[in-house]
Order: C-alpha cells, then structure tokens, then sequence
C-alpha cells in the first residue's frame, strides 16, 4: 500500500505519483479539491483520505476508487469501466455518459445524476445511490441501470426530485419507492417492479449493501417501481421537410 | 376590346397543359371570376385572363394540375422610373377620376427590417437548452404591471394587479372584421384560439351571436364606427380594444359600402342593411390624448374595471410619443401596427407610402417607454408582417411582449395574397360574403390549420429560445444583445438599438 | 454622463462572460472572523479562476466607523483624486480618509491609487435633498463613477468594505492584508473572465451600499434585465451581470422594500409546472410576482453570495447550473463552489447540503429582523 500526502501539492502533482505508484494499491491522505483523480486511470485500486475535487475517475479505464467521505461534481464523468465507491455523497453530474462500469453512492446525489448514461455491447453502466437524487435524474438515460434506494427518508416522501427521466430513451431507472416521480413525460413508463424486473436490481443491492454495511433482504422486500423509454411514444422532433 | 385608349393588358396569364387538361371543367365552375370558359364548338377550355386575379385556386383544384397562372409576358419598354404598374395606374385613373384601391398589405420594395437581424447562440460560456426535454415556458401574460407592493395583516403580498390577458403563447390573432372577411373565418379562428389558449379579435365589425360563446377568447373592437358596442358586447369578450388607427391606412377611416351590408353583416354591426358602415378616421370623441383618457376610462367603468383596455394604433413617425401618451391613459396594453399591415381595402397611395416599419417603431416605443420609466404600464402587441416565428423571436427581443398575425393567418385559410380581396370574390372562401364561395372554407379544418400553424410557430420560439440559453419567454423580452444587424446603417443600428453583427 | 470615461471603455464596452469560483462565511453570533480564513478557502479553488480577478467583502471590520459610509475608492492619478475629493467635501463630512495599507507583491501589478473615507452624508445637503441617507449616497456614488474620470467607488457600506484587484484571489487577499481585518461576514471571489480587462473595477465582488455580490456563472436574460432595471436610476455601466444582479436585489429589497426570500421569488421564480403544485394561496402569491416582475427574471446559470447589512445568502438559478454547497458548524455558515473549500477552513461541520436550484439558504444575525 502507498501513502500519498496531498496537502501542499497541486493535482497535476498528485496524479503524477499516483501514475507513477507501481504499488498497484494507492491511498491518499488529505486529499482538498484535488481534481482529475484517477482520470483514465487503469489498474490500480485508491482510496482517498479528505475530499476529492471535481471529475474524480473521469474515462475510468479500470480499477477501483474509494472515497472515505464526500465527492463533488462530474465524479465517473464518462467512465468505461471500474467502480467508484463513495461513503458520503456526491455533487452535480455523477455518471455523466457512463458506459460501463459501476458507481456506489452511500448517500445522496446532486442535479443530472446519471445523465446520458449509455451501455455499450457487454458494458453495462450501473449507479446506485443509497439516498436521494436530486432534479434530472437520468436525464437522457440511453442505456444501463440507475437504482435510488432513498434510504433513510421517511415514507411517502419523494426520493427524487423535479425532471426525473426527462429524455429517457434507453436503459432502466429503479426507485424504492411506490409514488412516482411527479409528471414523469409521456415518453417514459413507470410502473411496479417484477419479480424479472427485481432480478435485475438484486445483484447490485447486495454489492451496494456490502460495501456499506447494509441489509439487503429488507430493501430488496421494499416496494420499486422502475421507468422505461416508452416504446409506443417515443422522444421525436416535429419536422416537416422545407 | 372597347377602349384602345387605356388598355391595360391583363397582369396574368393562364397557362393550360393541353396535354394534361380533360376538360373537366372544374376550373370554370370554381373561378368567381369568370376566368375559364368552356368552348363547346372548340371543345376546349378557353381563358379570360383579363379577369384573372392569380388567386391559384384553379391552379390548386384541377385535378390533373394541369394549370399556371404566370405573369403575361407582354412587356412595355424597361424603365426603372415608370414601371408598368406606374404606367397602369395613370390610365386606372384617366379612365375613371377614382382613387386607387387595393388591398392585403404594400407589396413594395421597403427594407425589410426583420431579415437585416442575426439571432445569437449560447455556446461555450452559457448553455444552451433542450426545448424538448427540459422546460421551456412561452406563457404571456398583457396588462398593466408596476404596481407598489401591498400586503395583508399578515404581512404576506397580495396580487394586486389590473387584470392580465393570460396566453399559453406569445401570438395571437389580429383584427379582421365580419364583412371584411367571412363568416366561416371567424369561426376558425375563434376555435384556434380556444384551442391554442390565445386570442382573435372582432375587428370592427360587431360579435357574431354564434361567437359569443368563446368570449374567453375574444378581443372585442371598438372602432370609431361603434359597431355592434354594447355593454354586453363589451363584457363578453376577454378584453376591449380601442381602434384608433391601422397600419395599412393610417389616417384614414374605412368604408364597407352598403352592398356588403347585408343579412347578419347588417344584424352583427346593428345597422339597417343596405347602409354604408363608415368608420370614420378619427374617434369623433377623441380630439386629443385627454380624449382618449376618458374614452379607456368609460369603457372600465362600463365593465367595471373587469377588462384589460388595448389601445391599437399605426406606426407613424411620432409613434414613440404618441406610446407614451397611451401609456398615461390608463390603457392596458398598446398594439401597433406597421406599415406593411394588411387590410381588406384601402387607397393605394395611402397603403404605400404612410407609416413606419414595424420594426422600427418597436424599438423607439419600447426605447422610450423605459426612458421615461414607464414601460410597466403598458404591454406591448406588435403586428405589419410578422411572417414566421424567426420575426416574432426578434419581436420580442427588441421589446414586444407579444405579436399579432393576419396575412400568416389567413394564408394558413388558404390565401395566395392576390390582393383582390376589394372584389368581394375571394374565391377562397376568406374576403367575401357570397354564400357558395364561403362554405368553400371549412371552419374545422381552417382552425385546424390555424392550430397548426401556430402550434409550429411556438415549437420553433422554443428553440430558438433554447439556443440562446434562455428557458423563459420573459427573459427574452427587450433583450436586445440578443440580436445583431447586418447590412445595416448607423442610423438603422441605432434606432433598432442594437449592435452590428461581429460587434 | 460621462461614460465615455477610461475605465468603463475596457470594462464596460463588451460583455465578459466568466466562469469563477465562490464562498462566503458568516458567524450568526456576530463573532469575528479573520479575514485570512476566507483567502484560505477561496485559495483552495485556485483552478476555477484564471487570476484575472479577485476579491472579498468583508462585513464588521471597521467597529469604530460603525455608523459611517465607508468608501473604498480607485484613482487612476492624482487629478482624479482631488475631483472626487472636491466632490466628496461638498455633499459629505468626511470624517477620516486614508490609503488602504496594501502589501506590494510582484502578483499585483498595475496599481491604482486606492484610498478610503469614512463619511456621512452632509446634513443640510442631506434635508435639501429630501432624500433618506441610503438614497443619497447611492446617488452620490453613481454620480462619482459616471461622471469622474478615473474614479471609482468601489465600496460605500457601513461597517463593511470590498477589496478586490486583479490577480488570484489568494494574492488579492494577501496584498490587501486580509489577515489584519476581522468581521462576522466574508464572501469571496474568483474571476475567469474570457477576455483581459484591465481594470479592477470590474473584478468581483460589486458593491452597492451594503449590498456584496459575488457571482459565477452568465446570465441570458441580461439585456432583459439591463433595460428594465435602468428604468429606476440605475445605470449598468460595467455590462457586468454582477452589476446587474446587485442592483437588482437593491431595487426590489431597498425600494420595493421586499423579503430576501420574496426577491429570491422573483429572480429565480420556478417553473409554472412547479407553480400548479404548490397550494393554491401560494401559487397565486408566486404567479403574482413572476407576473409582475417578469423583467427581473434571472435565466442561464447562476450560483449568487449576496452579503448584505445583517446577513447573508447564497442562491442557485433554478436549473442549478452551477454548483453551490452549504454547510454549519454551531453558529458559523458557510457556502461555497465546492466542498473543499468548506473543508479547507471546517474540517468537521454539523452538516452540509447541497441547496436546490431556486431555494435560497439565506442566514442573519441573531437579534436582527429577517430582512
């Protein structure tokens, strides 16, 4: 295992030694804002110390990268693979363009969590968040497997916020919850989960329990719903040709 | 052949494929004007083109389209002073000693202002937004704002507003009157602007009975000629508009001679049939701004201040004072009407050459308003030619709250703009009352081409509003770095109040 | 109106759009802060600027003037300083006036004079005027930076001053000697302009008597905004949408004498999807006002920190297109950009959120009214 101290040293710096670690395990002390952490990264496993800055794992190649605490915007921006464990919360934009690969989340996500997620041939992206997200989630999903667990919050009340699935095309989006979203667009279907559906959903409640210390038969015993593109109403532009 | 003195050789010809043609004869039972003959001993169809108006609707209904209607090619000699139409008109005139008549909007060729102006783009530093997946608000709401804020015994804000026009949209549909245009175009268009969650306008010729029932979404006239005013017709549509003048004829008045006043044209306008309805030019009880003060303030109290007042004018060249004015009044809301308006009929001299573009005379009233910190009195509707959403865009950005159509209206009902509309035989259904012509236009399916039309206009403002980062209509409004101008003068730059493209 | 002055020629001529970094601490229990922890926490963001422009407002740090208008001032030259204090004499007592003690750095470079005046408006000018004081030195301070060349106030607060420079926003900090004020109050920023100003006028926080803003992000509905708000005596010279945006909360809080909650109401209305939840009493009340003030609608990405008399508060656009995070720790708030810049001063806070687009988080001195 590597120790890195980031206090005093700039983020250009600081992946520079983490490139040039040949200890494939990596963990970074006072970590404040560094950015570009473990962007097209491969092949090694980091845990941060602190608090990462912006576009943590972005064009994540493969890997591992843990957080002991909060992470802030554009975190997995693009991933292709790996998997990004964060004990605390995220900001803005987590998952943008995901196309593989899989981001835990233990609490809550900010605005455009999993926009333009997309899966590829056999990458499949995954984001579980184990708390609430906020507006725009999944915006112009296009593919993979987004799963809001809303954990902690109390019954009835809303797990996301305004714009849910808003330009949905493709891939599936699970919430524990048995109210949908508020005017989810009629290009998007909600309705309860299956057990075909639940299935999909199992595996990665576990690893998400797992990794944080929860019980996965009571959540996955929950109610869920889950949107899909609506096949019959799809998203069109109203041309007429000139 | 009666005159070689003043013959004027027919403006069209008709050009018939006698390949295609199987003399059906459709064209010669739909042609009002007697264009096309059957020619039993030829057994052919023969032309008219004299009476030939180029209104394509034989063009458009011969089922083997086997017809063009082209500009004849008999040509008098080039002269860039006296064109052919400055030579036709001398001898319209030494024939008869009448004023020239025309109609639809001058087709002369002014600056058109509108296409001189580029439309900025987010890009890089703002972005922009998604119409169709991300909100994008076009609601509009015309009245009177700048209020103080008042609040209850518990401290919370109250509206205190004068009541608003609330419109799903920012266009809506101009004055045309009942007698200038049919019966059946005013059903289409009271249904589409039901529909549309906007509004028409009366015009000034009175509320069909018929119509009342989409009160909520009628503006009513009232026009010098006062007619058809009543206190019910006042109260039942959304809102009352004071005519006081209309950009293809400023300073002049109107006249539907008492031929047309007929039936439920007579009945609508509360007049006896067979008189003339003359508008006169002025409100003969408004001589002066003060006048037209009291004139609003009757009209409140006869509806109890229920009723946003609207003041329509033409633009002319004192437009930015004359705004301010109107905005002292009382008035609600202004709506101006550019040079290039359209009318059923009006002298030509006059439709030519009086008045300002509308572009311009938005730019100074909206210029001057908030010089005078008074552009929260008044909303502002511009109209002249407003051709697609690209013109309402830039609209808006130099000031307007809102835009009124007609000509883009009426062309949606199936009008070529043949400007014959004065003849009373519109072989559209659209600018006449003979019973055979109008049925020809169907009210379900002109309001739905209404809807149409207006339903894509909005769709494109959405997007150009998203391409300029912006997601509501309001942020639009006077925002004038939005638009750039080309091919412009400083003169023209500064008036419009905006910069030139590359600046 | 002389706009045609220097100054404004650079800055004010075309539109800068800039991207830039934020964060603000405030003590509810009015306890001093130093003001070297807000250059610490704006440090940490060094990568969202691009050290054409920093700068802080600090709130508290002149007790002694307490009751007085503090006026920071740039001059370009000497001739420029005896204008203004020709005009400041004649409608103004001026009750001290001195340098702003500064520490010269090879990272600031081209430095005006700069200079401030504790003062109060002068008593019979003041009753002549028929104007209450906050009018009056408005007034004043719009006169001095329209019609003196190469003046500019760029602070006109009781209690509170702005400094601000060209350079990151830790060098600012550091050449003004930050570390020697204390205040209950700091917002911070850091500017990316796309362009090169000159002039550090333009530079953020801008300031309108007790109003600070700090900004980052770029405003379309800016004309819109501009041409309304000019209606009422102000005059957007900078072509900033800081400017605009201060002048705004000045006119709607000041003279229209609304709540900060009801101003955030009207600059970041919701959507009228949103609206036509709400209960029906509230969603006329927000009709009302997204209605009445539909001028002052603020589009395109903003996170704001205004600092004002007796608090703060810091507001997203309602699309939350940029990022802005809160946190408490017993009495202190703190916003900010990011997180780390919370953790660079806070390690451990109470609690930390992230504000949603359009909701204010808005936080006052104990005992004061809720403005």
């Amino acid at each position: 295992m590597k120790k890195i101290n980031a206090a005093g040293i700039c983020f250009k710096e600081l992946n520079q030694k983490i490139a040039q670690s040949t200890d494939k395990n990596i963990e970074i002390e006072n970590c404040l804002g560094h950015r570009y952490i473990g962007a097209g990264l491969s092949g090694k496993n980091i845990k941060i110390n602190g608090v990462p800055g912006n576009a943590l794992g972005a064009y994540l190649v493969n890997g591992r990268i843990v957080v002991n605490g909060n992470a802030q915007d554009a975190t997995g921006d693009t991933m292709d693979n790996g998997e990004i464990v964060i004990h605390g919360s995220c900001g803005d934009g987590v998952g943008y363009s995901m196309r593989g690969g899989k981001i835990l989340i233990k609490g809550d996500v900010g605005y455009r969590a999993g926009i333009h997620m997309k899966a590829y041939k056999t990458k499949m992206p995954v984001l579980v968040i184990g708390g609430r997200a906020g507006s725009f989630l999944g915006e112009y999903q296009a593919g993979g497997l987004i799963i809001v667990l809303g954990l902690g919050t109390a019954a009835g009340m809303p797990i996301v916020h305004n714009f849910c699935g808003t330009g949905m095309h493709g891939g599936q989006m699970f919430l524990r919850t048995s109210k949908p979203p508020y005017a989810v667009p009629g290009q998007v279907l909600v309705k309860e989960a299956s057990e075909d559906d639940m299935s999909v959903v199992e595996p990665h409640v576990r690893s998400f329990c797992k990794e944080f210390g929860r019980e996965a038969e009571k959540i996955l015993q929950d109610k869920f719903l889950v949107l899909t593109p609506n096949k019959k109403n799809p998203y069109r532009e109203f041309y007429v040709y000139n | 052949m009666k005159n070689t003195l003043g013959y004027i050789f027919p403006t069209f010809t008709i050009l018939r494929d006698k390949n295609k043609c199987v003399n059906c004869r459709i064209c010669e039972k739909e042609c009002a004007n007697g264009v096309h003959i059957y020619d039993v001993k030829k057994h052919a169809m023969q032309s008219h083109d004299d009476m030939c108006v180029d209104c394509q609707r034989c063009v458009a209904i011969c089922p083997e389209h086997a017809l063009q209607v082209v500009v004849s090619q008999n040509t008098m000699r080039p002269n860039n002073n006296w064109a052919s139409t400055q030579i036709n008109e001398i001898n319209l005139q030494a024939s008869s000693s009448g004023v020239l008549l025309s109609s639809m909007g001058t087709p002369n060729d002014y600056p058109v202002y509108w296409d001189k102006m580029l439309i900025n783009a987010s890009q890089v530093t703002n972005p922009s937004i998604d119409p169709l997946r991300e909100p994008m608000e076009t609601r509009t709401f015309l009245g009177k704002k700048g209020v103080s804020i008042v609040r209850d015994k518990n401290g919370k804000i109250i509206d205190n507003l004068t009541p608003q026009l609330e419109m799903q949209l920012p266009i809506l549909f101009s004055a045309m009157s009942y007698g200038s245009v049919s019966y059946n175009v005013h059903e289409a268009l009271a249904k589409a602007a039901k529909a549309l969650g906007t509004f028409y306008n009366t015009g000034e010729g009175g509320l069909h009975n018929d119509f009342k029932k989409y009160g909520d979404n009628t503006i009513v006239q009232v026009a010098s000629g006062r007619f058809g005013v009543t206190k019910n017709y006042l109260e039942i549509g959304a809102a009352i508009e004071v005519k006081m003048g209309q950009g293809a004829k400023p300073g002049i008045g109107g006249h539907l001679p008492g031929s047309k006043i007929v039936g439920d044209i007579a009945k609508t306008r509360m007049i006896p049939e067979g008189t003339d309805a003359i508008s006169p030019a002025p409100h003969h009880d408004i001589y002066s701004i003060e006048d037209l003060k009291q004139l609003v303030y009757s009209l409140k109290e006869a509806t109890e201040y229920k009723k946003p007042v609207i003041v329509k004018v033409a633009a002319v060249h004192n437009i930015a004072a004359i705004a301010s004015g109107i905005a002292r009044t009382g008035a609600d809301i202004i709506a101006i009407d550019g040079f290039r308006g359209g009318t059923g009929a009006a002298p030509t001299r006059m439709r030519d050459n009086f008045g300002i573009p509308i572009e311009l005379a938005l730019a100074s009233v909206d210029r001057q308003l908030r010089e005078e910190g008074i552009r929260d009195n008044i909303s502002i509707i511009v109209s002249g030619s407003i051709r697609s959403s690209a013109d309402a865009v830039k609209a808006i950005a130099l000031g307007a709250d809102a835009v009124s159509i007609a000509t883009a209206a009426l062309i949606a009902l199936g009008c070529h703009l043949c400007r014959a509309c004065h003849q009373g035989k519109c072989n559209w259904g659209i600018a006449t009352q003979r019973p055979e012509l109008v049925k020809r236009l169907d009210p379900d399916e002109g309001s739905q081409r209404l809807i149409n039309l207006v339903t894509a206009w909005n769709l494109e403002i959405k997007e150009m509003m998203g391409a300029m980062g912006i997601n509501s209509i309001e942020a639009l409004r006077g925002n004038r770095l939005m638009l750039r101008g080309v091919g412009l003068n400083m003169k023209e730059l500064e008036v419009l109040g905006i910069k030139h493209a590359g600046e | 109106m002389n706009i045609a002055d220097a100054n404004y020629a650079i800055e004010g001529r075309t539109r800068i759009p800039s991207g830039c970094a934020i964060s603000g601490i405030f003590q509810k229990d009015g306890k001093n802060v130093n003001g070297s922890k807000i250059v610490k926490s704006i440090s940490v963001m060094h990568d969202r600027s691009n050290g054409l422009g920093g700068g802080f407002a600090g709130y508290g740090i002149y007790p002694q003037y307490k009751d007085l208008y503090a006026f920071h001032i740039f001059y370009n030259d000497i001739e420029a300083k005896k204008e203004c204090e020709e005009f400041l004499d004649r409608n103004y007592d001026v009750v001290n006036l001195s340098k702003i003690p500064v520490r010269r750095s090879p990272k600031i470079t081209d430095v005006p004079l700069i200079w401030r005046y504790f003062l109060r408006p002068h008593h019979t000018r003041l009753e002549e005027s028929q104007l209450d004081e906050d009018e009056y030195t408005a007034r004043g301070v719009m006169r001095i930076n329209t019609t003196i060349r190469g003046a500019y106030v760029f602070s006109s607060g009781k209690n509170m001053g702005v400094f601000k420079a060209l350079g990151y926003p830790e060098d600012v900090g550091e050449f003004y000697r930050l570390d020697e004020y204390e205040g209950h109050c700091w917002i911070a920023h850091g500017r990316y302009p796309t362009n090169t100003p000159g002039w550090w006028g333009g530079a953020h926080p801008f300031a309108m008597l007790d109003w600070s803003v700090v900004h980052n992000g770029e405003i379309s509905s800016y004309d819109a905004n501009r041409r309304y708000i000019e209606m009422f005596g102000y005059k957007c010279s900078l072509q900033t949408d800081t400017e605009v945006i201060t002048y705004i909360v000045d006119y709607l809080c000041r003279k229209k004498k609304m709540t900060l909650l009801e101003m955030s109401q009207v600059i970041a209305a919701p959507f009228w999807s949103t609206i036509s939840r709400m209960a029906p009493d509230e969603a006329k009340r927000r009709i009302y006002l997204r209605n009445a003030f539909s001028s002052l609608l603020i589009t395109g990405p903003f996170s704001i920190i205004l600092g004002f008399r007796n608090g703060i508060m810091a507001l997203n656009d309602r699309l939350k297109l940029r990022s802005l995070v809160a946190a408490e720790k017993e009495k202190c708030v703190y916003v900010a950009s990011e997180e780390c810049a919370i953790r660079a001063i806070e390690p451990n806070v109470d609690n930390l959120f992230a504000p949603r687009g359009g909701e204010p988080v808005i936080a006052v001195l104990e005992g004061s009214e809720n403005l």
